[in-house]
């Protein structure tokens, strides 16, 4: 028996037209605790997938040896089956259940007739609990305990599996400082009851506190496997980040003008936890002509400040004030927002950017349709030409306008959001991840759209996870962390490691 | 994720696919295949009334029973009109059939019990279905009730509301004036003839405008580009719903003339038809059923039109409630039983999506008409009214697998 608990050997894995995975190869000792560490993208969740058998046998190249054994994984119950447990980002819980129940989902502890024995789940679920430590009653439901507590009851659930490997995908991501470095602790417990886990994480100093090796992925490849003795920040950050970055962004030579849009002191919370600040006293400003990218990690408050901007959508107690060319505006509702010259382009295209059931034409059209209509009817032909414009402007690969959305691939349903927000004419365009799940080909164009559109004066925020892509084709970044700004860098001071610094930097408490 | 990774799947994914050979017949027939896609609902209509019209013996299609036809599905029209764009914006109505028998007694009120003139009585009762629907537009919309729990309560309050104003009693008889709404014909103005020339006249005026709009659609298009339908198909298509109509006014003309409720059909699928084909409130409307979200960030004021919606609803659910008083010549408290049944399924047979964002007025007209030859052929042939429920419970769960099923064969989800 070698001390291998686990070898994925040479796993590559393609999605149609992308790469995700190529010849990964990954050793996890047994009874260590191992990080995987990589950017957004990197690859480390889909080789999480393929382990877990969401991505089951056949769907990849390469073998997993697990307990010095070849194994073929159809589905996740077949990985369980033998030990793994993957606990995702987003929990998977029923919040109306009780915890025991949550624990027991799909393993339910039957007694006579085949029906369940209460006492038997309660007093089992209490006993996972101790080992977690976790002081609730197993009967409280899930609703009703916070986040950090939710995040214990997963790993409760995955010990009443017998796990012997556990998987966790950024385990603290939504957790508050006290939950985090309870999880920390319990993960080093388990690994003295000789439980082996991965943790997937890109906050460093939890790595470092406990990690016994760290893997790092970059492009779906592996870069290094580092043993604790040696793991440094500066060495995994280079890692992670250490990249050809010429040609894979068009030439940008800045005309920058007057303050075209500053924010001052905006403060956002939580839209169901008023008590929670979500963003803090963000204070931005945007020139004409600038491209100006706002980068964080995970849940550092990006997309939630650009949305509570934007008429409001997103949070709730929203106070700050606006100015745009020095006079403050209101952006309360999106119609007022747009009307004062804001415009925002969503992450989630496919959730809050597109009416995929609709065509290219109405799609294009929707924010815009008092500049197409008089006495409240639409000019249908107007439309169709103003749509047919920006398909062959921007090069929006469809046979014509009257093509679904919904058909379309993600970088022309990009296309597709971007001509609508083009065609409302806005001062300041709020690009947020403008590049996710588009191949690379498709990320060029939209460079270069978005540095036409500073080179007619507009103001561009750029917001990504990309650390690359922002400092591919922006002249001005800052740095957003824990929803507050913790820092700006000119093009030319910034590099991946000053910016990660700035965005890890945690509040002074 | 390299730079070597070039856009191919791009090309394919967005229309690459198959090039057929540009002549005039490939073209007319993907025309042909397009269109009979599209207008698969209007077919299946087709195919209705040709089966019935062959059972029956020609029953079906006498004058008298098309004029019969039209009057007695009118108020499923009408409620069918409002239904739909409920359901496009990804609601439900389920309360159309009591505010239906509320109006109505309440329309008895006015015109019998007070004495009202017959058009202040129509007049007042429109408002209340007016206020019913703010009612209920303010619970879904600014409280955000969900419409199946606003309506299913509505379907309650109001069927009571409508005994409580009853009380307990049939109202009748309405003035000539009101059943005129229901039971009335537009004829006799050029004295009693064989033919009523009124009808035909109307039926050609019909006919005139809509070929003049369908060539200035036409030609609009090309003015600006867009691909147009070969000029042969556009003309037979035009010729065949010439003849359809011709048809259809003829034998009306040879029995009554025109009823006075297809006359406001007409109007109301005219109105219905360009607000939403062509207004800005129509595409707020499709906007929001299709991705509400979406529709939020685009600056639509998604409650805003919610609620018109729901008011909309309401005074089409009176107006649905006069016509059925009207016909009846009674105000009673089994009145609308069961109309949102019918003007739900009417919409889904015409092509609605359950899950919104999709559905027309056209559609839902002829899947009302559908139901409509449905009930009549039925009833000609002496079937129980036990199987003709049976026989429309069944078409319309086909109806909606037939979508749900070319959907998926389409790739969509």
């Amino acid at each position: 028996m070698t001390t291998n608990i686990l070898e994925m050997r040479s796993i590559t894995k393609t999605f149609p037209g992308v790469k995700a995975l190529s010849d990964v190869t990954l050793d996890v000792e047994r009874g260590t605790v191992h990080a995987i560490c990589g950017e957004n993208g990197a690859g480390k969740s889909t080789l999480m997938k393929v382990l877990s058998g969401v991505y089951g046998h056949g769907t990849y190249a390469g073998d997993i040896v697990f307990e010095d054994e070849t194994v073929e994984f159809k589905d996740i119950r077949d990985s369980e089956a033998k030990g793994i447990v993957i606990i995702h980002q987003e929990l998977a819980l029923s919040p109306y259940l009780s915890i025991a129940e949550n624990i027991f989902l799909n393993n339910e502890q039957t007694g006579a007739f085949g029906l369940i024995d209460w006492n038997k789940t309660n007093h089992e679920a209490a006993t996972l609990l101790a080992r977690v430590g976790l002081k609730e009653n197993p009967t409280t439901k899930i609703l009703d305990i916070g986040v950090g507590k939710q995040q214990l009851v997963e790993i409760a659930k995955a010990l009443s599996k017998r796990v012997k490997l556990l998987i966790l995908d950024e385990p603290t991501a939504a957790l508050n400082d006290e939950d985090s470095d309870h999880l920390l602790d319990l993960i080093l417990h388990l690994k003295e009851q000789g439980i082996t886990s991965i943790i997937i994480s890109h906050k460093l100093n939890e790595i470092k506190k406990v990690a016994d090796t760290v893997t790092v992925i970059r492009d779906g490849k592996t870069i290094e496997t580092i043993q604790k003795t040696d793991v440094t920040e500066e060495r995994i950050i280079k890692d992670m980040v250490g990249r050809d970055l010429e040609h894979r962004y068009p030439d940008h030579t800045p005309n920058i003008g007057e303050e075209i849009l500053r924010v001052e002191d905006w403060t956002a919370h939580h839209p169901q936890d008023p008590t929670r600040v979500i963003v803090d006293e963000v204070s931005i400003n945007v020139r004409a002509g600038e491209i100006v990218g706002i980068a964080g990690l995970m849940g550092a408050g990006r997309t939630e400040f650009a949305m509570s901007l934007f008429g409001h959508s997103y949070g709730s107690r929203i106070s700050g004030k606006v100015f745009k060319r020095g006079v403050e505006i209101k952006t309360r509702t999106v119609s007022e927002a747009i009307k004062n010259g804001l415009a925002y382009a969503t992450e989630d295209r496919k959730h809050y950017g597109l009416n995929l059931l609709e065509d290219i034409k109405r799609n294009i059209a929707l924010a815009s349709l008092d500049k197409l209509s008089s006495n409240g009817l639409v000019n249908d032909n107007e439309e169709y030409k103003v749509a047919n414009g920006y398909r062959t402007s921007m090069n929006i690969k469809a046979p014509n306008v009257l093509a679904k959305t919904g058909k379309l691939s993600g970088g022309n349903q990009q296309k597709v959001v971007l001509s609508k927000w083009i065609y409302a004419d806005p001062d300041v365009l709020i690009l947020d991840e403008p590049t996710r799940g588009i191949d690379v080909g498709a990320k060029y164009e939209i460079y270069a759209i978005i540095n036409a559109l500073a080179a007619e004066g507009k103001g561009i925020i750029v917001i990504s996870s990309e650390l690359p892509e922002l400092l591919g084709i922006c002249d001005r970044i800052y740095a957003l962390s824990e929803g507050r700004i913790t820092g700006q860098l000119p093009i030319e001071d910034a590099n991946p490691e000053s910016l990660l610094k700035l965005m890890t930097m945690e509040k002074p408490r | 994720m390299t730079n070597t990774q070039t856009p191919v799947t791009e090309e394919t994914a967005a229309g690459g696919g198959v090039r057929l050979v540009e002549n005039r017949f490939t073209s007319w027939l993907s025309h042909l295949v397009s269109d009979l896609g599209k207008n698969g609902i209007f077919i299946a209509l087709l195919a209705v009334v040709l089966f019935f019209a062959v059972v029956t013996d020609g029953i079906l299609l006498r004058p008298q029973n098309i004029s019969n036809l039209i009057v007695q599905n009118g108020y499923i029209l009408v409620l069918a009109i409002g239904m739909v764009m409920i359901i496009i914006a990804g609601h439900i109505d389920l309360s159309v059939g009591s505010v239906a028998a509320f109006v109505g007694a309440c329309s008895g009120v006015f015109a019998v019990s007070w004495g009202l003139p017959w058009w202040l009585a129509v007049v007042l009762s429109l408002g209340i279905g007016a206020l019913v629907g703010v009612w209920q537009g303010f619970w879904i919309a600014y409280v955000g009730i969900p419409a199946f729990i606003v309506t299913l309560a509505g379907m309650l309050i109001f069927r009571g509301l409508a005994l409580v104003v009853l009380g307990n009693a049939n109202i009748g008889s309405f003035p000539t004036e009101y059943r005129a709404l229901g039971n009335g014909f537009l004829s006799n103005v050029f004295g009693d003839l064989e033919l009523d020339p009124l009808t035909l006249i109307i039926a050609g005026v019909a006919v005139v405008a809509l070929i003049v709009q369908q060539f200035r659609t036409r030609t609009g298009r090309q003015k600006y580009g867009q691909d147009v339908e070969p000029i042969v198909w556009f003309v037979a298509k035009l010729v065949l719903i010439a003849v359809a109509i011709g048809f259809f006014a003829y034998a009306l003309a040879s029995y009554k003339g025109i009823p006075v409720t297809l006359i406001v059909l007409a109007v109301l699928v005219l109105i219905y038809g360009i607000i939403m084909n062509r207004s800005v409130f129509g595409r707020h409307v499709y906007a929001i059923g299709g991705n509400r979200h979406a529709a939020e960030l685009s600056g639509i004021k998604t409650r805003k039109t919610d609620f018109l919606l729901f008011v909309n609803m309401g005074v089409l659910a009176a107006l649905a409630g006069l016509i059925f008083t009207a016909r009846l010549n009674l105000a009673g408290p089994k009145a609308g039983d069961g109309f949102e049944l019918e003007a739900i399924s009417a919409a889904f047979i015409g092509g609605a999506a359950v899950q919104g964002g999709v559905g027309t007025i056209g559609g839902a007209i002829i899947g009302g008409l559908i139901i409509g030859v449905l009930n009549n052929g039925m009833s000609i042939l002496g079937l129980g009214i036990e199987w003709q429920q049976a026989v429309k419970g069944l078409v319309l769960l086909l109806a909606v697998a037939f979508d749900v099923y070319n959907k998926r064969r389409s790739g969509g989800k």
